[in-house]
């Protein structure tokens, strides 16, 4: 394979691992800051139990998440010099904010917050969490600010075959980043509350400390609903962007080759033929596609092959179509695991308020294998996103073969990308070990100092403190 | 005149992460052999704890700010040395997730296992970023599209090995004497045993390396600017060491460490201005603040960006230390 295929493997694979983490660490941020903020104001000891048990694999998730982060950044120097070069001026500037304002303060907290629980009053201590749960959130702002510019770029201007930037304002107010963030914060939240569901419940099918995590149930089910919802309102509204910002995108996704009529409708399923530019078969819902793009009955929406020629006019010959069958299929996979998500948390919303969930066994049961939908509809939306995108890196700017490092070898970057496949392989060992580890010993048992009614479990071997 | 404060500021990163990973780089060097027992190398780390994630930070913050201020520098630099920085990059997540992961299983192979992750994820950067600096030094091959066209083995060299076992060793005391400002007993005693055994190799190595510098790169003939009293300084610092920890101020040995790294780190990017990357090719083809960097606005507003946030920074990272500021002990709540 040549170093530009492998180097877009790389980017792929490390993305989209790296995004197996970064969700849970926001979602779960704000959960375990609420979950504090109860101890704090409640000073019940279970909600302290709480905090910590979730900590724990918050911090397992983290530690994943930060250094696979490394790799994102210097990736770009290491395999997209020349995308580097073209677009360091606008790009790089994100990247470096968010070091200098999220990531420090991010990173710094959180050891804080560790270590700091017998050191610091319990408001200061609390303070911590939030703030790693605020500066999280602002990385991904940052982040996606960098990445909404690959997609619609604004606030530049091309000098001498570079963009250089001309407006820090423009680039934080673009419409494409104000349309990505709340989907993948909403994402988050829906992430890391499907994580505490799916975990609660089985620990609650168990009946293992259900004290914590009944409670879990709750708090988590509620945060599931309502943010699988915004996830998906936050989507339509990004869908309807995308029909002005990249009708191509658009086009592939819905596997729409000829523009569609007055009022279209919306492909379910089809079996697509990239080679011959046509379905072969579809099922279609009438007036569907309009209403998504355009709130309304009619509404006509540009097909692949019109783009192509139109792109042909403007950006010169080539293939402006994007991988057709695998943008179409991610889009439906996010969305179906969506709409999953929404179902199951408004069926254990409903239980919560019934005070019922306990004897849903198996509406229980089928919690803890849901808990991949948020990791099948992150990883499956930004498949979507990126994959959509091409064959540009920035769009209507720079095309991807143009941005690849032009003299590192294709068999530097194989063995780069094999080294990074295999660690993150053992790392994902590792950590779902650990995980199910944690899980198993479920939360500390109450401080007996703090809780009367603790009675001590002659069974239970002392906690090991090394 | 923008693209020199930038130089200025991305030195300032590089010294933060020198000096304040550079301890904890040494720190997770020594783990598998000052600590005697598991309890021990817990204490080890467990006094890096609360700091080495906000340290490292110093280095994303570094390579983000050269993304933005000098993108040409960034990309000639870690596409050219591609092989490099991958190593360093798994050294680095191995690391970092060792710290987290080695304490959640009692099996004494499980932790051998992640302290070992530790010490190599700390060896490594050292060793490389010592290399990666002295190929700054000497020149690299650069063409004229400002692309490296050597492979990995043309980095590797006498010299800039010496300067990688530089690196170490400076790490390595350094991490030494922050041990025995944050243990107590028998650990606090090895760790300064050993702080004053390495205080001669380093001085020794390190002269090495400035009197190869001589005949490896134009640096004192060159036209950059003159470090002036800065390396002799640094030099001083060095070998006080030596006289701190036998007088007992384990305090001022670090501090001195500290400087040596800060002021050597300031004596190379001072010799190397205005070049960032000098080309072995053709001096015509070397990357300059100026041709390395990005435009006016760019700098405008990362200049406003960073000159408003770094002091916050260092504000609340030193509130860090001063929370964590008493020494660890075996009879601490060691996990977490």
């Amino acid at each position: 394979m040549e170093a530009l295929e492998l180097a877009r493997w790389q980017f792929g694979i490390t993305t989209v691992y790296h995004f197996l983490f970064v969700p849970l660490t926001i979602g779960l941020a704000y959960l375990i800051a609420f979950m504090q903020t109860m101890y704090v104001v409640k000073k019940d000891d279970k909600y302290k139990r709480m905090t910590k048990f979730w900590g724990k694999i918050f911090l397992l998730n983290f530690a994943v998440g930060v250094v696979t982060g490394i790799i994102q950044e210097f990736q770009f120097g290491m395999n997209w010099s020349d995308y580097s070069r073209f677009v360091g001026a606008v790009f790089g500037g994100p990247l470096a904010v968010e070091a200098l304002v999220s990531f420090f303060m991010e990173s710094t907290f959180i050891g804080i917050w560790i270590f700091g629980w017998d050191r610091l009053s319990k408001k200061v201590h609390l303070a911590c969490i939030w703030l790693v749960a605020v500066a999280a959130t602002l990385s991904a702002l940052w982040i996606l600010s960098a990445n909404a510019f690959m997609q619609e770029p604004v606030g530049y201007e091309i000098v001498n075959g570079r963009a250089e930037m001309t407006s820090f304002f423009a680039l934080l107010g673009n419409k494409q980043l104000w349309v990505e963030f709340p989907h993948v914060i909403f994402g988050a939240l829906a992430t890391g509350s499907m994580f505490v569901v799916g975990i609660s419940a089985y620990k609650m099918l168990r009946k293992q400390q259900t004290d914590i995590f009944k409670a879990s149930f709750q708090i988590g089910i509620v945060v599931v609903l309502v943010s699988s919802l915004l996830t998906a309102f936050a989507g339509h509204d990004q869908a309807q962007h995308l029909m002005k910002s990249q009708p191509m995108k658009m086009a592939a996704t819905e596997a729409l080759w000829h523009t569609s009529g007055e009022s279209a409708p919306w492909t379910v399923i089809a079996s697509i033929d990239p080679e011959k530019r046509e379905n072969r078969f579809q099922l279609e819902i009438p007036y569907a596609l309009s209403i998504l793009s355009y709130n309304s009955l009619t509404g006509k929406v540009p097909g692949m092959l019109e783009l192509q020629a139109e792109y042909e006019a403007k950006y010169g010959p080539g293939n402006y179509i994007p991988p057709v069958r695998t943008t179409f299929w991610s889009f439906r996979i996010m969305v179906g695991a969506g709409m999953a998500m929404i179902f199951l948390g408004l069926f254990g919303t409903i239980a919560v308020i019934r005070n019922k969930a306990e004897k849903y066994r198996r509406y229980l049961k089928w919690m803890l294998p849901a808990m991949a939908l948020p990791y099948i509809a992150n990883s499956a939306g930004w498949i979507m996103t990126e994959v959509g995108r091409q064959p540009w890196i920035v769009f209507g700017l720079q095309k991807t073969e143009d941005g690849v490092s032009p003299l590192v070898s294709s068999g530097m970057v194989a063995t780069s990308l094999i080294g990074f496949t295999l660690v993150y392989g053992i790392l994902a060992s590792v950590f779902v070990y650990l995980v199910v580890k944690t899980v198993r010993q479920g939360a500390d048992e109450a401080d007996e100092s703090h809780d009367p009614n603790h009675t001590p479990n002659a069974d239970a071997a002392p906690a090991p403190s090394l | 005149m923008l693209e020199t404060i930038w130089f200025i500021l991305i030195t300032v990163l590089f010294v933060g992460f020198f000096f304040l990973e550079g301890f904890d780089f040494g720190v997770g060097m020594l783990t598998p052999f000052l600590g005697k027992s598991d309890t021990e190398r817990r204490v080890m780390i467990n006094t890096i704890g609360p700091f080495w994630d906000g340290n490292e930070v110093w280095l994303i913050t570094a390579g983000g700010a050269m993304f933005a201020a000098f993108p040409n520098w960034y990309a000639t630099l870690f596409s050219g040395f591609y092989m490099a920085l991958f190593l360093m990059l798994l050294a680095l997540i191995g690391r970092g997730v060792a710290f987290e992961f080695r304490s959640k299983v009692e099996n004494p192979k499980w932790r051998s296992t992640w302290d070992w992750v530790i010490f190599f994820g700390s060896l490594l950067p050292a060793l490389l970023w010592g290399v990666a600096l002295a190929n700054l030094m000497r020149g690299v091959p650069i063409d004229a599209d400002m692309n490296y066209v050597g492979s990995f083995w043309d980095l590797i060299s006498l010299y800039s090995l010496t300067a990688g076992v530089s690196m170490v060793l400076l790490f390595l005391l350094h991490g030494a004497l922050f041990l025995s400002l944050k243990t107590e007993g028998v650990l606090r005693e090895r760790a300064r045993a050993v702080a004053y055994r390495i205080g001669a190799w380093t001085s020794a190595v390190l002269l090495l390396f400035v009197v190869l510098s001589y005949f490896e790169t134009d640096m004192f003939t060159s036209k950059g600017l003159s470090p002036g009293m800065v390396p002799v300084l640094a030099g001083l610092a060095l070998l006080s060491v030596h006289f701190f920890i036998k007088a007992g101020r384990d305090g001022w040995a670090f501090i001195m460490t500290g400087a040596t790294i800060v002021l050597s780190t300031i004596t190379v990017f001072m010799l190397l201005f205005p070049n960032v990357m000098i080309s072995s090719l053709n001096p015509e083809w070397s990357l300059t603040v100026y041709n390395a960097a990005s435009n006016t606005y760019t700098l405008k507003v990362m200049s406003i960006v960073a000159l408003t946030t770094i002091p916050f920074v260092l504000a609340y990272q030193a509130w860090t230390y001063w929370v964590f500021r008493k020494r660890v002990t075996a009879t601490d709540h060691l996990d977490y």
